[in-house]
């Protein structure tokens, strides 16, 4: 299956991108799962990051969320606005 | 109930009178407006730019004014977030609540900035004397969420 991967703020600029439409093999169908699988194709910062943030179709998504094909999964430091 | 992320700066007066026109039931009106300061964690800021995630920003602030509506008694309310570069003394934020009573337009007002500060996805970057910097997230902020219970989930 094929997922959309966005980075953004700080951890966008250590990547060196905004996101990424990435297949996946078998078995990669969490988003802990996603992300060490991301951290196996270089993108070394998504394990080193602290407290990182995800989102699953633009809702707040811990570890353990399930990710479907054609799902929009972003990445991103805590938040700072307000 | 409405929400709007933009560019472009806001007057206060204007908007507190439109969310409050015409509608008599109305005896309070709370707002809150956040604003850039020159000082944060111990440099000088020269100028701020927010980042924010097009789409999500939207849906986690309506997220959280539905919340406040399912909680408290409240009429109206209103979230402006400013993007893009600001200066020092510039209005970031604006939160509005009106109710029939303080009690609630107050409580609704801050429970909506305390979850926009950890739940809405803006990234401040700022500019000081040493360089460019991303501000770092507060676990005040957390807290100060946390205190509404409504299990803020993260992926720690």
């Amino acid at each position: 299956m094929s997922v959309k991967v966005l980075y953004f703020a700080g951890l966008r600029e250590a990547l060196g991108r905004s996101g990424e439409t990435v297949e996946l093999p078998a078995g990669i169908d969490t988003v802990g799962a996603l992300r060490d699988w991301l951290v196996g194709q270089g993108r070394d910062k998504l394990a080193t990051a602290k407290n990182l943030r995800c989102a699953v179709n633009q809702d707040m998504a811990g570890p353990e969320a399930a990710v479907r094909d054609g799902d929009e999964i972003a990445f991103f430091p805590p938040v700072t606005g307000g | 109930m409405s929400v709007r992320v933009q560019e472009a700066d806001f007057d206060l007066n204007a908007e507190l009178a439109a969310l409050r026109a015409g509608d008599a039931r109305i005896g309070a009106v709370v707002s809150f407006v956040g604003l850039v300061r020159d000082i944060n964690d111990g440099a000088g800021v020269s100028e701020m730019t927010l980042e924010h995630y097009p789409g999500m920003t939207e849906k986690a602030l309506e997220a959280i004014e539905a919340e406040a509506r399912a909680r408290w008694d409240i009429y109206g309310t209103l979230v402006i977030h400013r993007i893009g570069p600001l200066k020092p003394c510039d209005q970031i934020v604006l939160v509005a609540v009106t109710s029939a009573h303080r009690g609630e337009a107050f409580a609704a007002c801050e429970f909506i900035m305390d979850y926009l500060k950890t739940r809405a996805p803006f990234w401040k970057r700022e500019t000081t004397p040493e360089g460019a910097r991303w501000v770092d997230a507060r676990e005040t902020d957390d807290s100060a969420a946390e205190r509404w219970g409504l299990g803020y989930e993260s992926s720690r």
